[in-house]
């Protein structure tokens, strides 16, 4: 019988249980204005080519300069996961030649990078809550492009990213899953942005992900890994490294022996295929830059960053549970993101309703809308006191909660406030008890039918009254109104 | 007519008008038309650029906006970026490179008012010490064409021993400003690392190249460090220190002992028994002089010093090895007319573009910088460069100047040591350790051998020590005559 230590099914082989272990190299790129060696701007999609300086096309002669912003990106970093932020850390040449790479090295940290240690928690399907723990984060350029169509034959170099500042931030291999995995490329992703230190972007691969996977039978040690690049989505993360543990443990199980290469997903094909081998792997030849001196980073430094640090999201999570009142899974997804956090506070500051019904709102009707209009929060048309003004009419009675979705659709789709909108379409909700008894005897005598059924012990037939009586009042009246008018009327 | 006069005295007839830098640009040209091509000094020469830089010299003394050095005619090394003239490196390489901009050194001789007449020939990429490897051939040393001029700076130092000249420019990555100065019978200084920015040097060996002055005496070369010094936020490596006057101490009155109490150190490992015997004597009668000059010696040791050879041999070629991968054909440069796929293009391009000493060199520096052979070349190399600035560090405790022959030996003839890269590389056994440490030496005559070749003595200084070595090599030229020995060359017009 087919054992796994996880409940994914794409780790079922064979024979005792197999563990999957992963680690992950990400590369986010840092939001600054200007390149980590050059004063060239990093701004995407521009015409190849003319985003590069002479040092970027590495003319003879000129020289790095490090643009600090880089360096404070990284302490922020650094700070946000606990690292420790090195006093000192040393830039080294990674050697190789390859078209895209001007220089034929990449500037780089290596044996000491400006980030050793910290951690990310993440929550693991399985295991529940955990601490991925980090090995290291170091400061890097990032290559050109290399573009194979349209050129006969011949490749063309553009050189716009060759010099843009990376951050590369490797795990230990703490990962036992495809899913913890996506958790904690989330999580990082989710943490980068929320210190403002890279925009995310994954289609302009603003943060990339490798991903070095490795089974092994319950107890036994590490095997051999398999290095996986191009999981530009976290979808195609997933599909990838599931394909790649099915791969392994196939391999071994059928008394193959997995060997160590970096592989690339084909999302075409949701297949891994192996690029290169460990026999090709290059001898990178590192050693320190001597056009860079030590980078020095001073205690009074991290103290100004920490200063401008943002409160962040582990902390923001326990407050929205303390101060507002929010169970954990309501805080947790409203402190995804900086601007979903920022979102929901301002429409709680606005006023008038329950923290816990903005929450209802925004993790329903607000995040749906989001996602049929792909589009980020910041983008939203209902910015929060609108919404907040459109929940104080549902408190104060004025509309229905289903009312209120309608009206939510006519301010997204931008026929103004909720107030105005309840006013010009006439959904002011109808309390009046008189008015609703009326509606009702009107719903009895035109459906003796189903009234005789209810009396008859079918208790389903008293909902069908409820929605005609709701009809009739084309969903005006006060649902609580309607039940207890009914109930009276048919309990008599 | 005008080559005989130092820059310091061409500038002081500029500024008074005494003399048009026009007259003296085409004075120049002509004599560089003249003995330039024997020499082999130059690789390009730019008379068009040289006039307009020298009407526009004169323009500036006329209207009293002009720069310390208006009008004074300059060459450069061929390894230093000179904007819209080509900058070869003597290399086919990079035979029709030219740059978009200049090197902070171009640039602050530009601003001091220097008038560039054209590039010198040099080893390739710097890498040789006897002119040699120059993809455009050797250069000859004005003293007996027959004999090597030293390099890797050689067709500068050519240029300013032949007189066509005042002063030009030179890198010192392993004594290649300060051991061709010596076999060409002129004053070469390399500075602190990091005084002069290395922005728009073609690196070969980033922690050790440094950009300096080659002239007839020290206190042109101060005039010219003057032009060249100072911070660049362009280099990483350059030092933000207050502007210094390098020339400042050599103005000061002469007296019968202007050295009186300077304490010269002399290390016994620079006085063994490998030195030519001419230079030795040559060596200790300049240290006579000195003593008469008010100075007095006292023994010091630099052990570590003897591995400066094997430890330079480890870290230039390490370094150089990284830094000429940028040569690959794709962007600029020479490119193979004809190759199958990406490896043999940069296989053809390389093995076409690169002479021989730089390919071994490449090969030198993949080799320690491998896998595996990290530790007992490269960071071991680094570990003794270390002992070598202990080595210096007791000994400034002990004199304020060191002191001893900038090479063991005078000219050697061309083609005799091209065999034998060792013996090449041990002519440098005196300078390279300056380079490991980065502190500050200058090269200057003080003798010639009866076979009429010339013989350096090095005035090495602790860190930032340019303006006492240079005043104490002043010092001696005012005492001496050896600066004003000018070969007898053939064609003389």
């Amino acid at each position: 019988m087919a054992q796994t230590s996880t409940t994914n099914p794409a780790y079922r082989g064979s024979g005792p249980s197999w563990e999957v272990v992963i680690g992950l190299e990400t590369h986010a790129q840092l939001s600054t204005a200007s390149k980590i060696f050059s004063g060239a701007p990093t701004a995407f999609g521009a015409a190849p080519n003319t985003q590069a300086s002479a040092v970027d096309i590495a003319l003879p002669g000129v020289l790095p300069v490090l643009n600090r912003g880089a360096v404070e990106r990284a302490i922020r970093f650094g700070l946000a996961v606990g690292g420790n932020v090195a006093a000192k850390s040393v830039f080294a040449r990674k050697n190789y030649f390859y078209p895209d790479l001007p220089k034929g090295y990449q500037i780089s940290q290596y044996e000491i990078p400006v980030v050793q240690g910290g951690g990310v928690d993440i929550v693991s399907p399985t295991r529940g809550a955990i601490r991925v723990r980090l090995t290291r984060a170091h400061l890097e350029e990032d290559a050109g492009k290399s573009l194979h169509e349209d050129y006969h034959g011949m490749s063309g170099i553009d050189l716009n990213r060759a010099g843009t500042p990376l951050l590369e931030i490797v795990t230990e291999p703490d990962l036992r899953s495809s899913d913890e995995a996506v958790a904690y490329a989330k999580a990082l992703h989710g943490l980068v942005r929320w210190i403002g230190i890279c925009d995310g972007n994954m289609q302009e691969g603003s943060f990339r992900c490798d991903a070095n996977v490795s089974v092994r039978r319950a107890g036994e040690p590490l095997g051999t890994r398999c290095e996986i690049k191009n999981l530009n989505s976290f979808r195609f993360m997933q599909q990838a490294i599931d394909y790649e543990v099915r791969r392994q443990i196939a391999l071994v199980e059928e008394g193959g022996t997995v060997v160590q290469e970096t592989r690339l997903y084909d999302p075409d094909r949701d297949e891994t295929r192996s690029m290169r081998s460990k026999e090709d792997a290059q001898d990178y030849r590192y050693f320190p830059d001597p056009d860079l001196p030590p980078l020095a980073i001073s205690g009074e430094w991290i103290a100004r960053v920490k200063a401008g640090m943002p409160e962040l999201p582990e902390a923001m999570r326990a407050r929205f549970g303390t101060a507002y009142g929010l169970p954990d899974h309501d805080a947790a997804m409203l402190t995804a993101s900086r601007e979903t956090a920022s979102y929901f506070e301002e429409a709680v500051r606005a006023g008038g309703v329950e923290p816990k019904t903005v929450a209802n709102w925004m993790l329903g009707e607000v995040s749906a809308a989001l996602n049929r209009a792909e589009i980020d929060i910041a983008a939203a048309p209902v910015k929060p006191p609108a919404l907040a003004g459109l929940l104080a009419r549902i408190a104060d009675g004025t509309i229905s909660g289903k009312i209120a979705k309608d009206v939510f659709d006519a301010m997204w789709a931008g026929e103004g406030d909720a107030d105005a909108i309840i006013a010009k379409k006439g959904l002011e909700q109808i309390s009046d008890e008189g008015a609703i008894e009326k509606l009702v005897d009107g719903v009895l005598a035109a459906n003796a039918s189903i009234v005789a059924e209810f009396r008859a012990g079918k208790e389903k037939a008293f909902n069908s009254l409820v929605g005609k009586a709701m009809a009739a009042s084309k969903g005006k009246a006060n649902p609580a109104q309607v039940n207890a008018i009914l109930k009276r009327k048919l309990g008599g | 007519m005008h080559s005989h006069d130092t820059l310091a005295g061409l500038a002081a007839r500029l500024a008074a008008r005494e003399l048009s830098a026009v007259e003296l640009a085409q004075d120049t040209l002509s004599r560089i038309a003249t003995l330039g091509p024997a020499l082999n000094a130059f690789v390009t020469l730019d008379a068009e650029g040289a006039l307009a830089q020298a009407r526009a010299a004169d323009d500036a003394i006329a209207r009293g906006t002009a720069g310390p050095l208006a009008g004074v005619p300059i060459a450069h090394k061929d390894v230093l970026m000179t904007a819209g003239l080509r900058t070869t490196c003597g290399s086919r390489m990079l035979g029709n490179f030219v740059a978009p901009y200049d090197a902070h050194v171009v640039e602050g001789l530009r601003r001091a008012g220097t008038v560039l007449v054209g590039k010198t020939n040099m080893d390739e990429f710097a890498m040789g010490s006897s002119n040699e490897t120059s993809h455009f051939g050797p250069v000859k040393n004005p003293w007996n064409p027959a004999y090597v001029p030293g390099g890797s700076s050689g067709g500068s130092a050519a240029a300013v021993a032949a007189r066509l000249v005042p002063g030009a420019t030179g890198t010192d990555t392993g004594g290649s400003i300060r051991q061709p100065a010596s076999l060409s019978g002129i004053c070469g200084l390399k500075p602190t690392y990091g005084v002069a920015s290395r922005y728009g040097l073609v690196a070969f060996a980033s922690s050790l190249d440094t950009p300096g002055p080659f002239a007839r005496t020290a206190e042109d070369c101060a005039l010219m460090l003057n032009a060249m010094a100072g911070h660049d936020p362009r280099d990483s490596t350059s030092l933000d220190r207050p502007v210094e006057d390098y020339a400042r101490a050599l103005r000061a009155g002469a007296s019968a002992r202007p050295l009186e109490g300077l304490r010269i150190g002399l290390p016994r490992e620079y006085f063994g028994a490998g030195n030519d015997p001419e230079v030795a004597a040559a060596i200790d009668a300049a240290l006579a002089e000195f003593a008469k000059l008010g100075a007095r010696t006292v023994e010091v040791a630099l052990p570590a010093v003897k591995l400066s050879v094997p430890v330079y041999y480890v870290i230039a070629p390490a370094e150089a090895s990284s830094n000429l991968s940028r040569f690959d054909g794709v962007r600029y440069g020479h490119r193979a007319a004809r190759y199958d796929d990406l490896t043999d293009m940069y296989c053809r391009t390389r093995a076409e573009g690169f002479g021989a000493e730089v390919k071994r060199r490449i090969l030198v520096g993949t080799y320690v910088l491998s896998h595996g052979y990290y530790d007992a070349y490269y960071l071991k190399a680094q570990k003794v460069r270390r002992l070598i600035a202990n080595d210096f560090a007791r000994a400034w405790r002990e004199c304020d100047v060191i002191m001893g022959p900038t090479a063991p030996a005078p000219a050697f003839r061309l083609g005799d040591k091209t065999d034998d890269p060792v013996q090449m590389y041990l002519n440098d056994i005196f300078t390279i350790a300056a380079n490991l440490t980065g502190a500050p030496a200058i090269s200057i005559p003080c003798g010639l051998t009866k076979g009429g070749l010339p013989i350096g003595l090095q005035v090495q200084g602790d860190y930032f020590a340019e303006g006492l070595i240079l005043n104490v090599a002043h010092r001696f030229q005012q005492a001496t005559d050896w600066h004003d020995r000018a070969p007898a060359l053939g064609s003389e017009p």
